[in-house]
């Protein structure tokens, strides 16, 4: 990684100074969704779209945190998702009718929408201090399997808890959500990441990741930074679910099954285990993979049912790429490096090329 | 309890109390792998473990350097009583592990290890200082700092483990078998390397196969069978005795 960052350094015109690079997915990232919120405005499809994408973005990201810079294996953050989006969407419910009378009602809106969206947050963090706390103790697989069934139990419980809509999901959750909302929060998830990264936290995250017992013995409290990425993974999620339960009209139980959990692995797989930028780039590719394909399908001028299909064929081709990638370039798009240290190593050959 | 069968060849050069070992007991599950470990070592002294495969010479490393906890005894070191203490409360207080099998970081260069080896200490000065002072004592580390250390060879990778674990300015050096398979010109190398860093003040605390080297090297010693200690002794009377010339160099 060392090395890595020198050749980018001499690459000379393409380097970024290093206090930059942190927050540069942020700085591009921002304007442009602010930018797009304004084009979309009278585009409720593109506004959703763009939605999903930044959900899907800060799940991708702060599952990074855990599976990627860690290199523990969690599967199920839909779970951690489904609590943040019930949590969020029952605070709203019950703050319906409230309003700021001194503030402007739209400005109201988003208060509330960021008090029911810390609820969420910070009630899925407590579901992963929970969970985090008795399965990263050990070392190994059990995150893996205790993961995978806090996942199932919260669908079980949400399934037959009648605050929570049961089987048939809630509604009525006031459409709060707005682009520039969920594009704040991809900024912070990717601040918080990049900060990590950056930080003597992260280079604690990193020595668990190559060998935990040697960190041990080098001074890493190895269990109080896997629960402590895995709480601050789980918050991230918890927000994502609740700006979801403020965009979209009904959430069910169905929204957060095993496969929402694997397609956010995939997504980070994808990426590259640990880089950032990669679990970004990975997220839109996959958010927009199948609207791709169901335009595809509906320029061929295929019926609409055929246009649905594609939900049904999203889960192969995830796993045909996934098998791709694995024989082709098994680290990962990006591996653990980010954007701006791959980039500049691409462009200086083909420059040569020329 | 077990005090009693140990047998005990010869006075022990006196060196002020650093750490001691009393009775430690640890499991694994249904396996009792000490059954009541005492030992010392002194300010100053190097202090070698030797025993058979499975006799829990790492056990018992592990259970000193807060990497498991045992079930009964008493740990205590640098004048605290430490038993069950984790690791990372250890390490600030001058105890430094180098694991078995070396535990480097493979993916990692060979500076990036030094530099996680002083991961709990914030002096810059004196961090650089002292990865100065590992570069003297093994000028090959110098040479491949760019290097990844799992492209090292094995007698590099364990010069790397013991320099990283130096970097955290140890009062105490856990070794755990520093000689494994290693050359013996390699292995004659660390061990005079070792002869300086304990010249410079640091106690180690040896775990070794190879019972000669060892004993040669400490000031004194202790044979572990099968979770206890049964014999202890000055190094050179333990080299000399009969039963240690047969059951662990071969005559
Ligand atoms: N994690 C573990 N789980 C179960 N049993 C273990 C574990 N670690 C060690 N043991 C058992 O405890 C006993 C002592 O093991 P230990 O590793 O301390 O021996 P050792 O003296 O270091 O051996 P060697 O010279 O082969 O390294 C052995 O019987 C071993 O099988
Ligand atoms: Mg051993």
């Amino acid at each position: 990684m060392q090395t890595a960052s020198a050749v980018s350094g001499s690459g000379g015109s393409s380097g970024v100074p290093a206090s930059l690079r942190g927050i540069l997915p942020v700085l591009v990232a921002l304007p442009v969704l602010l930018v797009l919120e304004w084009l979309l405005s009278n585009s409720p499809f593109a506004s959703y779209l763009l939605s999903i994408m930044a959900v899907n973005i800060i799940l991708a990201v702060s599952l990074n945190i855990v599976n990627g810079m860690t290199g523990q294996f969690s599967i199920g953050h839909a779970g951690f998702m489904a609590v943040g989006a019930y949590l969020a969407g029952v605070t709203s419910l019950a703050l319906k009718d409230v309003a700021l009378s001194f503030l402007p009602v739209a400005v109201s809106d988003q208060v509330f929408l960021v008090v029911a969206l810390l609820a969420g947050g910070i009630s899925a963090a407590l579901a992963g201090f929970l969970v985090g706390l008795p399965s990263l103790r050990l070392r190994g697989d059990y995150l893996a399997i205790v993961t995978l069934g806090f996942g199932e139990i919260i669908r079980v419980v949400v399934t037959n808890t009648e605050a929570f809509g049961r089987a048939l999901g809630l509604s009525g959750i006031p459409q709060t959500s707005t682009v520039a909302m969920v594009g704040f929060w991809v900024f912070l998830v990717v601040l918080v990441s990049r900060r990590i990264a950056g930080s003597s936290h992260g280079r604690s995250l990193w020595a668990i990741r190559e060998d935990e017992v040697a960190a041990e013995a080098m001074g890493v409290n190895t269990t109080g930074y896997k629960v402590r990425a895995f709480v601050i993974s789980s918050f991230f999620a918890g927000i994502a679910g609740g700006l979801f339960a403020h965009f979209v009209p009904i959430i069910n139980p169905g929204s957060f099954t095993f496969v929402k959990s694997m397609e956010i692995v995939v997504m980070v797989v994808l990426g590259g285990l640990g880089s950032t930028t990669g679990a970004i780039v990975a997220a839109v590719f996959l958010t927009l993979l199948p609207e791709a394909l169901r335009s595809a399908f509906a320029a061929f001028g295929s019926e609409s049912t055929l246009a649905q299909q594609v939900d049904q064929i999203r889960m192969p081709v995830y796993g045909l790429l996934l098998v791709v990638l694995m024989l082709s370039r098994p680290q990962g798009l990006f591996g653990t490096k980010e954007l701006w240290e791959v980039i500049p190593r691409w462009i200086p050959r083909r420059r040569k090329g020329m | 309890m077990s005090e009693a069968q140990v047998k005990v060849l010869g006075a022990r050069q006196e060196f002020a109390p650093l750490l001691a070992v009393d009775g430690v007991k640890v499991s694994y599950g249904a396996i009792q792998a000490l059954k009541g470990v005492t030992l010392k070592v002194g300010k100053g002294e190097v202090v070698a473990l030797i025993g058979a495969n499975g006799a829990g010479k790492t056990s018992t490393l592990r259970a000193v350097s807060g990497m498991l906890k045992p079930v009964g005894g008493r740990i205590s070191f640098a004048g605290e009583d430490t038993t069950g203490a984790k690791a990372h409360t250890l390490v600030p207080r001058g105890m430094a592990h180098a694991p078995e099998g070396r535990g480097i970081f493979p993916n990692l260069t060979v500076l990036e290890n030094l530099e996680l080896g002083a991961y709990l200490r914030s002096d810059a000065d004196g961090i650089a200082a002292d990865m100065e002072k590992s570069y003297a004592l093994f000028p090959k580390l110098k040479e491949r700092r760019k290097q990844f250390a799992g492209t090292l060879s094995g007698g590099e990778q364990q010069m790397l483990a013991i320099a990283r674990a130096l970097l955290s300015r140890p009062k105490l050096l856990l070794l755990d078998e520093p000689s494994l398979g290693l050359a013996p010109q390699v292995t004659e190398t660390i061990f005079r390397n070792l002869k300086d860093v304990n010249a410079a003040g640091v106690s180690i605390l040896l775990v070794e196969q190879n019972a000669h080297l060892a004993l040669n090297f400490a000031h004194y010693g202790y044979v572990l069978e099968t979770g206890e200690v049964v014999m202890a002794g000055p190094g050179k009377a333990l080299l000399e005795s009969p039963e240690i010339r047969k059951a662990y160099l071969g005559e």
